[in-house]
């Protein structure tokens, strides 16, 4: 168990090393833009090659890496170019809402997927074809668009939540939670759609294996062997399929905050590209590159943990 | 009344993949639903005298009405023009994601699969990265660097989307690459370039159809919500840019959102749906589904072959009245639906008797419903099977239609199962000392501790070396002859009265085989369980049982005492078997002949 953490936890590395250069590769072909985006059309070829030196845009690339890498060891993501305070401290203080509001998501997705998943693949009928719906609509529709109308009618026709802003938990829990409900429900539904008729299908596969049969020869209940001994071996796609969907709900969650105005990474992520600030881009790209690996290290350990065939690998 | 959905076999003559999506009435909905969009991005400026982009301050936020069909926006710009202008925006930067995408994902997937080499590893490398990489964070990045420009924009989307492709292409084409009609263009002479765009593109060029709808969706719902970020050029109109602007009207005219919501919503599901459909009609290949109603009954021409069947041969057994009867099944029939809302049915008027402590063979072929009476003693019939006539009594109570919960009360406490094939019959994720005890815990009630001990010593009964470490393995890590000790232990556990046993030799080696039988006669012997041998080899039952029930095509046709099955067989069936066994059959212990008579 240790040496397959250690091998997943080394491969995320590899894979964020691999992250950054290409970022860094992209931003070095076109270096001269940046400057010339923010510095605007007026400026002299003379004031662009000297706001490139100030930020060290015309040094070899592989020495602006090297550079960028110590700095980020020491947890210094630089200091952006269109605010004053340093990137990490801007990301620190909005990653922790960005992570509630995409872990919060999760749990609450996975929790309805897998009893819709369940209750379709046992008793099919309506709620089988339910989860076909829900699993087509959720999947093709934009979670910005289920924002909108939950907006429209929740917030702005029934003043039942708050449309904008966000709450500290600490600050008042009931607050916090009601101004979560709409964005967790506009993210989830793309999740539930694609979990939900994962699990669906792998327990309705897992049903009718020998092994149930056999359990319940011996004398135990439907649901036990459902709930305990389906469901684990149903677990390990229905986790794969978190992990991609966890990966599509960072992007969605960015476009969420924005709607609904929550102070993440979201709206200073669209604030910073609007100012082609790159220390800070690239800031949050290393962060939301870690948020992803570590994920992924996670559904690969749970994975293990549930399959036992899968730690031999 | 309820009813399900089942397979059948194709009826009709296969009709071309194209015709079927177009005559299904979702296929044709969203074929429709696409083109009406595509269609009113073309038109729709034609009809309009509006500039999309020129404001009217003197018409701000209209309502719809003769002058502007759909209304105006917050700068008085008209929302028909808008939308018709920004279907054609979105619909071609979402293109040029889709096209980026297909050209580097089929074509280095092709590569990748078919010539593999270090071209392959690298491709599959970088794949996984690109998949790990949140699409709109990076885009973020991109549009910080290379400015706000939605087709750089989607180019870049394109790359990220390229994964998608290849993953498709490359699986095809490795499992494609060695098959025969591949191999037989190869020794005819075609090039690798041949090979690949007459025989290889031609098998996925509807998975990546298919996988091109589910893309585009993708990429118009990514390209909206770049253009509501506010990121792309304020010079096009598109749908994002609108739902911008309608959204920070909300409560002013919150119908303004509806426009492009709705085009939105239109396209990417119809894409879906069309995706869905196709897949669904490419996994048909000609099967039709019907409908069936369920609560079926045994139809008259079922009633009148089961009178016409002949009778079965019984031999006389006058030891067995004697006995105390545990388990008597009369007229038992099961059933499975046929698809055609009628009944097929696979087991017809059995009767068979087990006394206590008593050893019986169900004896026949595979299909002639021996697995299928076993199963309906359990009450564990498969999905769609029901048992349409008949009694099971068990020590006195009818177990037909008994409520699951009695049921569950009775199977593992009384009437136990020990089944073909070991491994399948494990769950892989659970140790063998879970597994074991769980069952043992629930029916005995005792404490995990105390079902640790009898679990340890039931495995040492079975024979199972070391049953301590064994008890911590999991099914994988044991043979497949251990993991059949392991389900006979599992089967005894709770010292039930009856044991069934469907061939429980079957899958395992020879040598093993006999062990596990030498196993089955000492247990039984033991405790004196009922025992019902399910099997297909007379050898077997000549060991084991005290009486024999031969079955053919559902019925049983002849039984009795096994030494007179053997000796004086009547039916030619049950003859033909017993020759069987003495020309080709397994190996087996010298005939021992049963005690008792």
């Amino acid at each position: 168990m240790l040496r397959f953490t250690l091998r997943r936890l080394l491969n995320g590395v590899v894979m964020l090393f691999a992250v950054r250069f290409i970022a860094f590769f992209l931003l070095h072909i076109s270096a001269g833009n940046v400057a010339r985006n923010i510095l605007g059309n007026q400026a002299s070829v003379a004031d662009v090659n000297a706001k490139n030196a100030e930020w060290g845009l015309n040094k070899p690339v592989l020495v602006q890496f090297w550079e960028w890498l110590v700095g980020a060891l020491h947890f210094d993501l630089g200091s952006p170019w269109a605010s004053a305070l340093p990137v990490s401290e801007d990301i620190a203080a909005r990653l922790p809402i960005t992570l509630t509001l995409v872990f919060l998501t999760t749990i609450v997705a996975a929790i309805i997927s897998i009893l819709l998943g369940v209750v379709a693949a046992v008793k099919g009928g309506w709620i089988d074809r339910f989860v076909q719906f829900i699993g087509l609509v959720g999947f093709a529709i934009p979670g910005f668009l289920v924002a909108f109308g939950l907006v429209t009618v929740f917030a702005v026709q029934l003043h039942l939540f708050n449309a904008i802003g966000y709450v500290d938990f600490a600050t008042d829990p009931v607050e916090w939670a009601k101004s979560v409900t709409l964005p967790v429900t506009a993210l989830a539904l793309s999740g539930v759609a694609a979990i939900a008729q994962q699990v669906r299908g792998s327990v309705s596969d897992a049903l009718n294996l020998d092994y149930v049969r056999t359990l319940r020869a011996r004398g135990l209940s439907f649901n036990r062997v459902v709930f305990k001994h389906v469901l684990r071996n149903a677990g390990g796609p229905a986790l794969s399929i978190l992990g991609v969907n966890f990966v599509g709900m960072l992007g969605g969650a960015v476009i969420v905050e924005a709607i609904f105005n929550i102070p993440g990474l979201g709206p200073y992520a669209v604030a910073a590209t609007g100012k082609s600030d790159v220390p800070a881009v690239m800031g949050l790209v290393l962060v939301t590159a870690v948020v992803v690996i570590v994920v992924n290290l996670i559904i690969d350990l749970l994975t293990a943990a549930l399959n036992p065939k899968v730690r031999l690998a | 009344m309820t009813t399900t959905t089942i397979v059948t076999l194709p009826v009709t003559k296969q009709e071309s993949l194209l015709k079927r999506v177009l005559t299904n009435p979702s296929g044709i909905f969203s074929i429709g639903i696409i083109a009406l969009v595509v269609l009113f991005g073309i038109l729709g400026p034609l009809f309009s005298p509006y500039d999309p982009a020129e404001p009217d301050v003197y018409s701000l936020l209209a309502a719809p009405g003769p002058n502007h069909w759909l209304g105006t926006d917050s700068a008085g710009r008209d929302i028909f023009t808008r939308l018709a202008a920004s279907t054609n925006f979105s619909l071609l930067t979402a293109l040029l994601a889709v096209v980026i995408a297909i050209v580097i994902g089929v074509i280095s997937g092709l590569i990748a699969g078919y010539f593999g080499g270090w071209f392959d590893s690298l491709a599959n490398w970088l794949t996984s990265i690109l998949m790990a990489l949140p699409g709109l964070v990076v885009l973020l990045a991109a549009a910080s660097v290379l400015g706000p420009s939605m087709w750089t924009a989607m180019g870049i989307f394109g790359i990220l989307l390229s994964p998608a492709y290849f993953r498709l292409v490359y699986v095809t084409v490795r499992a494609v690459k060695n098959e025969l009609f591949v191999d037989a263009a190869r020794v005819s002479g075609l090039s690798d370039l041949r090979i690949i765009s007459r025989h290889i593109l031609g098998v996925v060029r509807t998975p990546i159809i298919i996988q091109t709808a589910i893309i585009g969706s993708i990429a118009i719902a990514i390209q909206s919500g770049l253009e509501f970020l506010g990121l792309g050029d304020t010079a096009n109109p598109s749908w994002g840019s609108m739902l911008n602007d309608a959204f920070g009207k909300i409560y002013v005219s919150p119908i303004l959102l509806l426009w492009p919501s709705a085009m939105i919503a239109l396209i990417t599901l119809s894409l879906v749906i069309f995706a869905n459909t196709l897949r669904d009609e490419l996994e048909r290949t000609g099967a039709k589904q019907t409908k069936v109603k369920k609560g079926f009954t045994k139809s008259a021409s079922q009633l009148a072959n089961d009178s016409s069947a002949s009778e079965t041969i019984y031999h006389k057994a006058p030891n067995r009245g004697a006995g105390e009867q545990i388990l008597k099944v009369s007229n038992l029939a099961v059933g499975y639906p046929d698809g055609a809302g009628g009944l097929r049915q696979v087991v017809h008027n059995v009767n068979l008797d087990i006394n206590k402590g008593e050893v019986v063979g169900l004896i026949g072929e595979s299909g002639s419903g021996k697995t299928q009476t076993a199963f309906s003693i359990l009450g564990l019939l498969p999905k769609g099977g029901r048992i349409v006539s008949g009694s099971i009594l068990f020590e006195g109570q009818d177990l037909v239609n008994l409520p699951t919960a009695k049921y569950d009360g009775i199977r593992g406490a009384k009437i136990s199962y020990i089944p073909q094939e070991p491994m399948s019959n494990l769950d892989p994720s659970f140790t063998i000392g879970t597994q074991l005890t769980e069952p043992i815990r629930q029916v005995l009630g005792l404490s995990k501790k105390e079902a640790n001990k009898k679990a340890i010593a039931l495995l040492t009964r079975v024979g199972i070396p070391n049953p301590e470490l064994t008890m911590k393995k999991f099914p994988h890590e044991i043979s497949g002859g251990q993991a059949q000790r392991v389900l006979i232990a599992g089967a005894v556990s709770c010292d039930p009265d009856l044991i069934i046993a469907d061939e429980p030799t079957t899958a395992l080696d020879v040598t093993v085989q006999a062990e596990v039988l030498d196993l089955l006669r000492e247990l039984q012997k033991e405790t004196n369980t009922a025992l019902l041998l399910v099997t297909h080899n007379f050898g077997v039952v000549a060991d084991l049982c005290d009486y024999i029930n031969v079955m053919q095509f559902g019925r049983i046709i002849e039984a009795g005492p096994v030494r007179d099955i053997f000796e004086k067989a009547k039916h030619p069936y049950t003859q033909s078997l017993l020759d069987s066994i003495l020309e080709g059959g397994p190996a087996r212990g010298a005939y021992v002949a049963p005690k008792g008579n």
